[in-house]
């Protein structure tokens, strides 16, 4: 045991007030389902129940979009842009201002540790409102012609990974544009969400601008379905993504979909090896894998996947796994059970197909959900673990001898999402970046996510970008004139 | 990455992790014989160095910050906080290099480093105390049986812009006079221009001054990384340091800015812990200038404790090259253990 070991440092809970129960956001207030009915979110890292939440019915979805309808057509959409861009400015102080109990709810309901809550998620998240809000009033100046135009009521379907920061990714620049939102949080964590709709009272935003419809997937679909919103904006699975784009194929909807991902995060043997290794372990084990566009395919040149593997396994040994809350903890806990049992079958399935799997020794807590960080060697690339889409904190490491090799392997796969690419050569990032078929390709980094940069997919990753001038052009029909 | 392969490397006489000190100090020529078998080089000349310091891996900068910054985020509180703060103490290099440095003030500065805190028992000694040559003597009297160490300055420090024998001479008197740890300057210049066989060479010719007429002074080499400037000259600097024998790298003298860095330093602990899984030989790690806080020093504590482990977390392979920061400390101590700050005004000031 080494001498120094680091005493427990847990974030305190008591910023937050968690209510024994959350009603709908619909036209500015809180209100409960139609038929009374809800569910219970919990704390994945002890499965301690943190609230009730309301269950929007398809009524609660007709009432919430009519606010969004009556709120674009009369005030948020005649509204200057210069004016828009001071609610969200407002909105980016406030949730900056109160950062803090963002994370600490973020990391009770979704399970992330509070360093990544504290430093990425909710930073990131006000950043984004930010950025948007500065494009509010050049839209005529952006690209997309004189004078363009909202599509009026956008339906917003986001998922349990990054609660706080997908939610700005898609109301950020829906507002910004003029488009007013319904936007509906994932089943297992609709608390932050909720905790941005006070904010938006405070904020003052005018009422039915943006409504916040908590449920399951019926919720999902009956908002999707809704015949009157005009524009869908999606993230998460893929055969959820298949289903919309099937149901609104010939309606008048608009579609965005940010869907799975198999990336390849490939390094060279000139590699900067101990960022590398770093690029590694923030690709795969940054929220636990559960991220769209982690590297869960490592591609080593084959030359240095000894050494490498090796040097990986030794930087797994420092990861501290265990209580989110606790400041210096490194992986926390999966979202949800269905989310944990996922993993473990395709962990099973990749040790019943003849690799081999590897984990640090590490403790987990007794409840909750919890998955070791776990590295499969001996892969090949027809198991599923090297094709599936994991979601978890496990990664399939496989080799490949020539750039050419590198990447035909990480273009074989039916996802498109993202890449990384780590070499010291200049002139073979811009080769490879030119080949590789995923929408974002980071050199010599990993997960990275900026405002100011476009995100999105290529293949069964989706369609669509969110983030930058690109995430303008969703909510925005072009203007022309004559 | 090859670079790191110990396959290609005579086995040593040391094994990896376990403790205090290289069980025998390799002569000069031994010294050679290692460096030529990780190198493979026959002719260590400018161009074999070349060639082998530039295919180490690279240091990609943005990403070497990024890692540092993290491991800055680390909270140490309560126990472990109580335990950095000794075990920072037990590091310290307690450091005056001023022109204007006297006798007084190094036997003032010597007492604090035996006992920093004269009213607590409790309270660990410091690690060494670093002077420059002249007043060597002076510090050996003072810490005469203390087991705090007596630290030189040397060859021509700050700039090292000296001829080798005088630079040589310099360390002579200062292992003459009774240091235990000479800390010399690598010439920058030289290294920046491409001759790391000059820099090599005085390494070992410094060396071998540290360990004349019997005696064993350990060797300190400054790298003054804030003018080699880049992470992979830093990386280079460290390699061609151990291999000509350092028992110690170290950052800067303190005279340059920026001296020490946490990123930087993070290089030079993935450098030494790289150089023992292919050599067999541990070498220690000073940070030395700017750090001036407990929060800064356990931020360095972390870093050691992430990236080369507990082998290395010992003043024997650890050293904080510093003056102001060992007051912080004691008033965190103080803190620690009565629950309020004392002030400035209850530390001793040397």
């Amino acid at each position: 045991m080494s001498p120094f070991e680091y005493a427990p440092a847990p974030e305190s809970r008591a910023i937050v007030d968690i209510a024994s129960s959350y009603g709908l956001f619909i036209d500015g207030e809180f209100t409960p389902s139609s038929d009374g009915s809800s569910f219970k979110t919990v704390n994945p890292a002890t499965e301690e129940v943190l609230a009730e939440v309301a269950e929007a019915t398809d009524e609660d979805v007709e009432r919430a979009v009519k606010a969004a309808r009556r709120a674009q057509q009369k005030l948020w959409g005649p509204m200057p842009g210069s004016e828009r861009a001071k609610y969200l400015f407002r909105i980016a102080r406030l949730l900056a201002e109160r950062a803090r109990e963002f994370a600490v709810l973020e990391t009770l309901d979704n399970g992330k540790p509070i360093r990544e809550s504290r430093d990425v998620d909710v930073p990131t998240a006000a950043a984004h409102f930010f950025y948007y809000a500065g494009w509010a009033d050049k839209l005529d100046h952006a690209g997309f012609g004189p004078s363009p135009r909202p599509h009026g009521v956008a339906a917003q379907v986001i998922p349990w990974n990054f609660p706080l920061l997908m939610l700005a990714w898609k109301i950020a620049p829906a507002l910004a544009t003029g488009n007013t939102v319904v936007l509906k949080p994932a089943e297992t964590t609709p608390l932050t969400a909720l905790l941005f709709a006070d904010l938006l009272r405070q904020a003052e935003l005018p009422p039915g601008v943006v409504n916040i419809v908590t449920g399951a997937r019926a919720t999902g679909a009956a908002l999707v379905g809704h015949p009157d919103v005009d524009k869908i904006a999606f993230t998460g699975s893929t055969p959820v993504g298949k289903r919309i784009a099937r149901e609104v194929a010939g309606t008048h909807k608009h579609v965005t979909l940010e869907l799975g991902g198999k990336a390849a995060n490939i390094v060279f043997d000139d590699a900067p090896i101990d960022q590398a290794i770093e690029g590694i372990v923030n690709g795969i084990f940054f929220n636990q894998g559960q991220v769209c566009c982690a590297g869960s395919r490592l591609l080593v040149q084959e030359s240095v996947a000894e050494e490498l593997v090796e040097r990986l396994k030794s930087r797994l040994g420092t990861l501290r796994v265990g209580d989110p809350m606790d400041k210096n903890t490194d992986v926390g806990a999966i979202n949800s059970a269905q989310q944990l049992a996922r993993i473990t079958e395709l962990t099973d399935a990749g040790t019943a197909e003849g690799a081999t799997r590897w984990s640090p020794e590490c403790e987990l807590p007794s409840s909750g959900y919890w998955f070791a960080p776990t590295l499969f060697t001996g892969v090949s690339a027809a198991h599923r673990i090297a094709r599936e889409e994991i979601f978890g904190p496990v990664l399939s490491v496989l080799t490949f001898r020539t750039p050419q090799e590198a990447v035909t392997k990480a273009n074989a796969t039916p996802y498109g999402l993202s890449a990384g690419i780590w070499t010291e050569k200049g002139s073979r990032i811009l080769w490879m970046a030119d080949r590789l078929r995923a929408g974002v390709v980071w050199s010599n980094t990993f997960n990275r996510f900026d405002p100011t940069s476009p995100f999105g997919g290529y293949k069964e990753s989706g369609y669509g970008r969110e983030g930058g001038r690109h995430g303008l052009a969703p909510y925005l029909i072009e203007g022309s004139s004559f | 990455m090859s670079t790191t392969t110990p396959s290609s490397v005579p086995a040593t006489d040391a094994s990896p992790g376990t403790g205090s000190v290289n069980p025998s100090d390799p002569s000069a020529d031994e010294i050679a014989t290692l460096a030529r078998a990780v190198t493979g080089a026959v002719d260590l000349d400018d161009a074999a160095w070349r060639r082998y310091l530039h295919g180490l891996p690279g240091v990609d900068r943005v990403g070497a910050d990024a890692r540092a910054a993290t491991l800055g985020t680390r909270s140490i509180k309560t126990t472990s906080k109580a335990w950095a703060l000794d075990t920072i103490i037990r590091m310290v290099d307690l450091t005056t290099l001023e022109g204007a440095d006297t006798a007084g003030k190094v036997r003032s500065l010597a007492a604090k480093a035996v006992r920093p805190e004269p009213d607590d028992p409790s309270c660990p000694s410091a690690a060494a105390v670093c002077v420059y040559n002249d007043l060597v003597p002076v510090a050996v009297e003072a810490l005469a049986g203390t087991g705090v160490k007596v630290a030189a300055v040397s060859t021509a420090f700050p700039s090292g812009r000296a001829s080798r024998a005088v630079r040589l001479a310099d360390t002579a008197d200062a292992v003459q006079a009774g240091a235990d740890e000479i800390d010399m300057v690598i010439d920058r210049g030289a290294f920046l221009s491409g001759r790391y066989a000059q820099v090599f060479d005085d390494i070992v010719a410094v060396r071998e001054a540290c360990h004349a007429d019997g005696r064993d002074a350990h060797l300190k080499v400054i790298l003054e990384t804030g003018e080699l400037v880049t992470y992979d000259n830093v990386r280079r600097a460290s390699w061609l340091a151990m291999l000509a024998g350092a028992d110690f790298i170290k950052t800067s003298t303190g005279k340059i800015s920026p001296a020490a860095t946490l990123p930087v330093t993070v290089v030079m602990l993935e450098a030494v812990r790289d150089f023992r899984a292919a050599t067999g030989r541990q070498v220690g790690v000073k940070p030395a200038g700017g750090i001036r806080t407990s929060k800064d020093a356990i931020k360095y504590l972390v870093a050691v404790n992430e990236t080369v482990g507990e082998d290395w977390l010992d003043p024997d392979w650890f050293r904080f090259g510093a003056s102001s920061l060992l007051n912080d400390v004691l008033m965190q101590r103080q803190k620690l253990s009565t629950g309020a700050y004392s002030g400035p005004d209850y530390v001793t000031v040397d």
